[in-house]
């Protein structure tokens, strides 16, 4: 062909590529959700920092690095290429690091990774195939292991960045009064490190539903059963100043109930988990549900002062349950009965 | 105008891209030197063939007759002679029989039958046969003979007539131009379909999207009493099941046709083809095809004979720009990918689409999160998501429990799935397996 | 200590009562077992291929024992088993040709044209999709669908093609419906010579995408006996019923190399010639 003439350039039919329908995809991807939700629980990792001092950060920072190292290790062991970019294990350790308290020591931490990795997303299948969310595995594992170390919570301390921490219990076991109302919003209370602010938490679940990376109905169901379910004892007391709670204990106001321990952060953040949770909107509400009369049951009656973990993993176990009942029903569905008498 | 259409659940907004082409007027294609016509256009069985090698023809010849009731015959799109009559690519990936006619350049007209000028005072049972005649299938994609659809079988009560203009596929814009630059045919089109069917009347439904196509078909809609409604930008709006929904307010059953609840629907391009096959007396060898995409040259709406191969299509669009990574026949939802540019033009064939490299990598599948975006897109609320988790496990059974048989093919699942899972594809072989699984029985 | 000894010894006074009620049921609600049909599971290989009809090996013996089925019909059984079967239950045991499965195809990767494929690694969903993306319409994909069905790895993929081991072969026909283009065929294990092409098109249009495709030019038909490859359109198979000798293939020098002997195949003795 001359150069004077203009050349149509053809394409190249080998380097046509074949696959099926849909030929375009958005550009969400599975890394992109783990970073997005990632930065939601940012603000409640840094109100932990400032609070907590550099003993929190220490303490995110082992947990995300074992986290992320013993994936790795798993997968080199399995022989299966590295899945660490996809930001699940960057997640699972943060997540598993906001629900430690920031004096536990650097060995709780790395044996934390190994629960939630190992134990409770790789030996499963890994990613997408687990059925308790990994990071609440890990929690637990600890709780029972360790109960002393994990339920020592630390005093706040404002920012002043100390290497040391001092200790103390969680507001729900103690007296009401302690803390100020102000003072939970903010999160300068007792707690695990990315529990204890309610403004950071509830902006972080505001950019997941924004993101539309959570079902709202699962936060919304959850919260509110605890809110009423707490509301109960409480109201009775205030009327008749009886408790029905056990050992004569004061019960505590809803509002100090939702605002402390880990509600916030589970209803959120955890509940939420896509792996370990419905895929229906109906079954979100029903988990949420589940999940909130699990924690208030334990919180109130049960010998553990806080149950959002329990009340979790308990309604993880019942996610293939959940979904099985909410099976919808196709549009223009025909039963099948109906449909042979027809044809 | 009419009522507010209704919503379906679920839907995806993909990127439309029509801007490449839709303000591109519609132009005529040159004669080319050759066309390979496959045999077989439409659904149902292939017609049988007339003309042998050697053969002259001119353009309206008969090259082959419907050999049964779901079949349709086939014209000549030019005159010239029968080159070949061999293989070819097909759409499918499979090579099909085709006729190659080498044309002659002359372009010689020859009629098959005679205009039907006073349409309205013709016998349904005329203008019918004429549009099998003609040759006409369902243009917007999956060419059913329109013979057959506007045939409803003995007690089934049609009363509803939709001409389908949403063109809801990304990319595609021939839907759009036709109705803006031939709106009296399109109504022409649907007032016949109408008197066939014994109804009065007929609705347009066009996604707002395309406000000029709307304007223009309302200003001259009222001369054929046809409404026109327009419908909310969701695809797939333009999907048989989820129109007749918007406008009528009516869900088929899953495994029945749009006939079982009182409606039939038809795309605008078929209505085009009826008006020409009825009164002028045109069968069923030209089409407007969109040719578009990021690495075409010069994107636009051709009227394309029947035969066209798709490098000549591409020649015509001035070529690519960028080697592209697909090459598809229709649009990008629901098209089909070629690895050859020796594909011909169909009668269902509406677009030619090039995606280019960065549109569309090689995605390869990861496990499910369950995160449920394909459970809130799926228009049929079907689990795209526990479904193909099922026929990965070969578990058809499970599949068909859960309703797979419902599944449109729309892709909207695998368009969201982050995971980039092959969800459609899952779908198209747990119900290739479970109809073979019907058979056996 | 003694709340110890309460324990091991209300434990163990459980445990042998639960024992004796148990051993009491099995007795009275015992189910009378020919014990004909054990010894026959036992001697049958185990496999639950399926390969004879029935649901398993199990269910097999059961029809073998009450002569709805023949020892025979096991396609997994060696004749010594056979007649291991038919001593042990006094019946005569029948005569049985061993058969082998064969994929007709030898266009492997570098032997044929494929396009760029993406999606589902599944020979039955890729066929859904432009036809298995592979030149040759009548080809094997590749993808392994009959290597999965096979539950004896019989079946190995090799550079995109699917190859039988005849060794390792025991007949049971898991794989042939798996095959979405119907290549694999049940010949005599005593036959080596098949022609690995299932191509009816044209020998030039075959050549345009397949360097290993048989382009019927009847060379082999030519140095075998009347009778031993038929000619069938475009394609020569191998007479089942009138088998050639394994020395066909070395003196009819296929040009394509599309007739092979089935060991030499396995070995990957084979180039595809293209002029």
């Amino acid at each position: 062909m001359s150069d004077t003439e203009p050349t149509i350039k053809m394409p190249d039919p080998t380097k046509l590529v074949v696959s099926n329908s849909p030929h375009i995809r958005d550009k969400q991807s599975i890394s992109r959700i783990m970073f997005v939700v990632v930065g939601a629980m940012l603000p409640a990792c840094l109100v932990g920092i400032w609070f907590f001092g550099l003993a929190a950060l220490n303490v995110l920072l082992l947990t995300t690095v074992s986290c992320v190292l013993f994936e790795e290790g798993w997968n080199k062991l399995v022989k299966r290429a590295p899945t660490w970019k996809d930001g699940s294990a960057i997640l699972t350790g943060i997540l598993l690091g906001m629900n430690l308290n920031a004096g536990v020591p650097w060995w709780v931490c790395i044996l934390g990774g190994f629960l939630a990795i190992i134990l409770g997303k790789q030996l499963y299948g890994g990613l997408g195939f687990n059925p308790f969310n990994p990071a609440l595995v890990a929690r637990v594992g600890l709780l029972i292991g360790f109960p002393e170390i994990m339920t020592r919570w630390n005093m706040p301390q404002g920012g002043q960045m100390m290497p040391d921490v001092v200790t103390t219990a969680t507001p729900l076991g103690m007296e009401p009064g302690t803390f100020a109302i102000k003072d939970m919003l903010i999160g300068n209370i007792g707690g695990c490190l990315g529990e204890t602010s309610a403004i950071a938490l509830l902006i972080g679940g505001a950019i997941l539903i924004a993101f539309k990376l959570i079902k709202w109905e699962v936060p919304l169901a959850f919260i509110g059963t605890v809110f009423v379910v707490t509301a109960i004892p409480y109201i009775i007391y205030q009327q008749t100043g009886v408790t029905i709670l056990r050992h004569n204990v004061i019960p505590q106001s809803p509002v100090i109930h939702i605002l402390t321990g880990g509600l916030l952060l589970g209803a959120f953040f955890m509940a939420t988990d896509m792996v370990s949770s419905p895929m229906t909107h109906k079954g979100a509400m029903i988990f949420g549900l589940g999940c909130g009369l699990m924690t208030s049951v334990i919180r109130l009656w049960g010998s553990y002062p806080e149950g959002v973990s329990f009340a979790i993993l308990f309604m993880n176990a019942l996610t293939p349950l959940i979904d099985r009942m909410t099976i919808r029903k196709p549009f223009g569905y025909v039963a099948p009965e109906a449909a042979e008498v027809k044809s | 105008m009419s009522d507010k259409p209704r919503k379906f659940k679920g839907g995806v907004h993909p990127n439309d891209s029509k801007a490449l082409s839709e303000s591109k007027p519609i132009q005529q294609a040159p004669l080319l030197e050759s066309y390979q016509v496959i045999m077989h256009q439409s659904i149902g069985a292939p017609p049988e063939l007339l003309v042998k090698k050697g053969d002259t023809v001119k353009k309206g010849t008969l090259l082959a007759k419907a050999s049964g009731y779901v079949s349709v015959p086939l014209h000549a799109p030019t005159s010239g002679t029968i080159k070949s009559i061999d293989k070819c690519p097909g759409p499918t990936g499979i090579s099909v029989p085709a006729i190659e006619i080498t044309a002659d350049g002359e372009d010689v007209w020859e009629s098959p039958f005679e205009p039907i000028a006073d349409w309205m005072n013709t016998d349904p049972a005329e203008l019918k046969q004429r549009i099998w005649d003609a040759g006409i299938v369902g243009m917007g994609g999956a060419g059913f003979p329109t013979h057959v659809k506007l045939s409803p079988p003995e007690g089934k009560v049609i009363d509803t007539l939709i001409l389908n203009g949403a063109e809801c596929e990304p990319y595609l814009t021939a839907d759009h131009r036709l109705m803006l630059e031939q709106a009296e045919d399109v109504m022409l089109g649907a007032a016949i379909s109408a008197r066939i069917l014994g109804l009065k009347t007929a609705v347009i439904g066009i996604e707002e999207n395309k406000p000029d196509a709307i304007e223009k078909l309302e200003a001259v809609a009222g001369k054929y009493n046809i409404t026109v409604q327009s419908l909310p930008v969701n695809y797939p709006q333009g999907a048989e099941r989820q129109l007749i929904y918007a406008i009528k307010g009516r869900e088929v059953p899953v495994g029945k046709l749009p006939m079982d609840v009182g409606c039939v629907v038809q795309n605008v391009a078929t209505a085009i083809a009826i008006a020409e096959a009825v009164v002028k007396g045109i069968p069923s060898i030209e089409r407007v095809a969109t040719v578009t995409g990021k690495p075409v040259v010069n994107p636009g709406n051709w009227r394309l004979r029947i035969g066209t191969p798709v490098s000549k299509v591409l020649e015509l669009a001035g070529g690519i720009s960028e080697q592209p990574a697909k090459l598809l026949l229709g649009g990008p939802m629901m098209g089909i990918a070629q690895s050859s540019l020796g594909v011909t033009v169909m009668k269902n064939t509406s677009g030619v689409l090039l995606i280019a490299a960065d549109e569309v990598s090689l995605y390869t599948s990861e496990p499910c999160i369950r995160c449920g975006r394909c459970v809130d897109c799926c228009p049929m609320q079907i689990l795209p998501a526990t479904i193909s988790q099922a026929v990965e496990n070969k578990r058809f059974d499970w599949a068909e429990k859960l309703n797979v048989m419902a599944c449109i093919e729309c892709g909207s699942c695998s368009y969201v799935c982050p995971s980039h899972r092959p969800l459609n594809q899952h779908f198209k072989r747990a119900k290739v397996e479970i109809q073979a699984g019907l058979r056996k029985k | 200590m003694s709340s110890a000894l309460i324990a091991i010894i209300s434990t163990g006074v459980i445990g042998i009562t639960l024992g004796v009620v148990i051993g009491i049921v099995a007795k009275v609600f015992a189910v009378e077992i020919d014990e004909r049909i054990e010894k026959v599971d036992e001697l049958l290989p185990g496999a639950n291929c399926g390969g004879c009809g029935y649901a398993g090996c199990a269910d097999f013996a059961k029809a073998v024992v009450a002569e709805n089925a023949t020892p025979g019909q096991c396609p997994v059984c060696s004749p010594a088993d056979i007649a291991n079967i038919a001593d042990y239950l006094g019946i005569v045991a029948e005569e049985k040709e061993k058969m082998v499965a064969v994929v007709r195809c030898s266009g492997d990767a570098s032997k044929t044209v494929r396009s760029l494929y993406n999606g589902v690694r599944d020979c039955r969903s890729a066929v859904l999709v432009a036809g298995g993306a592979k030149g040759c319409d009548y080809g094997c994909i590749g993808f392994g669908s009959c290597a999965e069905a096979c539950p004896f790895g019989a079946i190995e993929i090799r550079d995109g093609l699917a190859i039988v081991h005849p060794d390792l072969c025991v007949g049971c026909e898991n794989c042939v419906a798996t095959c979405p283009k119907n290549l694999i065929i049940m010949v005599p294990a005593a036959v080596e010579t098949h022609v690995y092409c299932n191509s009816p098109e044209k020998g030039a249009a075959k050549r345009n995408y397949c360097k290993t495709a048989c382009i019927a030019c009847r060379k082999c038909v030519k140095v075998s006996e009347e009778g031993q490859m038929e000619v069938d359109g475009f394609l020569v198979r191998t007479n089942y019923d009138n088998p050639p000798p394994p020395e066909v293939v070395e003196a009819a020098a296929c040009p394509t190399t599309a007739l092979r002997n089935a060991s030499m195949h396995v070995a990957g003795a084979y180039e595809g010639v293209l002029k």
